[in-house]
This record gives structure tokens, C-alpha cells and sequence, in this order.
């Protein structure tokens, strides 16, 4: 019964999003992780979603989706001169993490609204198979 | 085995003629198309965000004609051969849909449009449930015979 494909599509959507939403509460918690060099500071993360293929019919639509990685934000870190900072380095630099507060809650807003549905789809699947055991009845 | 004429065995050949596999007529075959249908925008609605997704979608009404004027069947002369599910829809029927508007990464899942279709298609499945419920009830009432 194919109809039990809804259930691992959905689910797919939903563990990409819940992922999704891990990563954007990264990237806000370590907004203010302030660090002396460029190369140690946090840099916003973002995951890379993927259509998952059918292997054997890859003709075959109907997919789910899955995160193939994550990839670190090359937005330009923000270096503030504050000499005074226990962090500061010799020519008195600090470095903040290149994450846009505005566009993580954007993003944090999509990835619920993302997951709802998922969890709609969900229901109505349960709701269709139930009213297919009582066939007949 | 002859049946003689008579009011009583002409109804005992109608029921032996009767294929139970075709007594629920077209709506077993629009379940099984509603089904795969709602698989379908499932795929859609969870790659909502996938960059470069396409939306895909199948014409349900020429799907559900095609199968009921000549359901495509192949072939079966090896044991290696696999013949094609019910419910099945051909890549070929498997068409991608127009986006209302443009998006940057190339996605063309539009999730409200995509969530409609889904509700009307859950809807619609329903109600071809509904109408093999009658079938059945029919059939068992014809079976006890009051």
C-alpha cells in the first residue's frame, strides 16, 4: 500500500526542518561569542537539503528530503577595535560572529511553518488510512 | 454444468459471470490513483526548501481514463520481468508544475498551492472510499439476501 510512503516522505520533511531549526538556535546562541582571531570565531551555519532519489526508479517523483550537509556562512566577520577587552588581540581587535540576527529569525519563522505542514500532511495521511481499515463497515 | 431455464438459474449465471475484481468498478482504480497522487505532493510539501526541486504533479482525470479504457499492462515472458503496480502512474504521465512565481534557487514548490491540492485530493479520496463502502454493503446485502 503505497499510501504508507506519506508517512517516511513526511517524516524525511520532518527531521530535515527539526535540523534545520537546531542550527538556526546555533547560530543565535553563539551570535555574541566574541574570540580574538578570525579563524576561531563562530561563523553562521546553514544546512544543504537534497530531493531523496528512489535508487532503483529514479523516474519515480515522490521523495523526501534529507540534509547533505551544512555549510558555514563566508559573510565577512565583523572585527570591532576594543583594546580594552580581556579578548582583545596585540593590535587590540575583536572578532563577532558573522550571524544576522534578522535573517536567522526569517529563517526560524520558514522552518516552523515548513515543519507544520509536514505534521498536516502527517495527520491527514493517518486520518485517510483509518478511514480505509473501516471499509466496508 | 447446465442450468436449466428458469427465473432462479438465470440469476445464479449473472452472479457467476460477475468478476469480483471488477464489482467495484472505476473507484477501486481512482483509490489506488488518489493514493499515489497524495504520495506525491507529500514529496512536494517535504522538499518545499530544497533548492532546484521540482514540483511534479500527474493529471488525474486522463490517468484514471487511460487506465480504465486500456490499463497498461506489459508483458510478462521471463521471471526477471516486473509488471507495473496498480496505481502505478507512468514517468511519462508524471508532468512538472508551471510555478506561479519565480524563486532564486530554482524550487518550484508553491506550498499553499501544493497544500490545497493535497486537502481537495485527501477530499476526493474519501469520497471514492465512500462509494466502495456502498459497493460492499451492496454486495453483502445481495450475499444474505434481505
Amino acid at each position: 500500500m503505497s499510501m504508507f510512503k506519506i508517512f517516511d516522505t513526511a517524516a524525511s520533511g520532518l527531521s530535515a526542518q527539526s535540523s534545520r531549526l537546531n542550527l538556526i538556535a546555533s547560530n543565535m546562541a553563539n551570535a555574541d561569542a566574541i574570540s580574538s582571531s578570525a579563524a576561531e570565531t563562530y561563523r553562521a551555519r546553514q544546512p544543504v537539503f537534497k530531493a531523496m532519489l528512489d535508487q532503483m526508479n529514479p523516474d519515480n517523483a515522490s521523495t523526501g528530503v534529507k540534509m547533505v550537509g551544512v555549510v558555514e556562512s563566508d559573510a565577512p566577520l565583523v572585527s570591532q577595535y576594543q583594546p580594552e577587552h580581556p579578548l582583545a588581540n596585540e593590535e587590540g581587535y575583536i572578532f563577532r560572529p558573522n550571524v544576522n540576527m534578522v535573517e536567522e529569525m526569517a529563517n526560524m519563522i520558514s522552518a516552523s511553518r515548513s515543519y507544520q505542514s509536514n505534521v498536516e500532511v502527517m495527520n491527514s495521511a493517518k486520518q485517510l488510512l483509518l478511514a480505509t481499515l473501516r471499509i466496508g463497515q | 454444468m447446465q442450468y436449466a431455464a428458469g427465473s432462479s438459474s438465470g440469476s445464479i449465471l449473472r452472479l457467476e459471470s460477475m468478476k469480483l475484481d471488477q464489482a467495484f468498478g472505476i473507484h477501486e482504480r481512482a483509490l489506488q490513483l488518489r493514493a499515489r497522487r497524495a504520495e506525491l505532493l507529500a514529496g512536494n510539501l517535504a522538499n518545499a526548501e530544497t533548492p532546484g526541486f521540482k514540483a511534479r504533479d500527474f493529471d488525474f482525470q486522463k490517468v484514471l481514463k487511460q487506465e480504465m479504457s486500456q490499463p497498461v499492462k506489459m508483458s510478462v515472458t521471463h521471471k526477471g520481468h516486473v509488471q507495473m503496480d496498480a496505481g502505478m502512474v507512468s514517468p511519462a504521465e508524471l508532468l512538472y508544475r508551471v510555478p506561479a512565481q519565480p524563486s532564486l534557487d530554482g524550487n518550484t514548490v508553491d506550498p499553499q498551492q501544493e497544500y490545497a491540492a493535497f486537502s481537495s485530493n485527501s477530499l476526493e479520496y474519501q469520497a471514492s472510499l465512500r462509494f466502495l463502502t456502498g459497493k460492499i454493503q451492496s454486495l453483502k446485502s445481495a450475499i444474505r439476501g434481505d
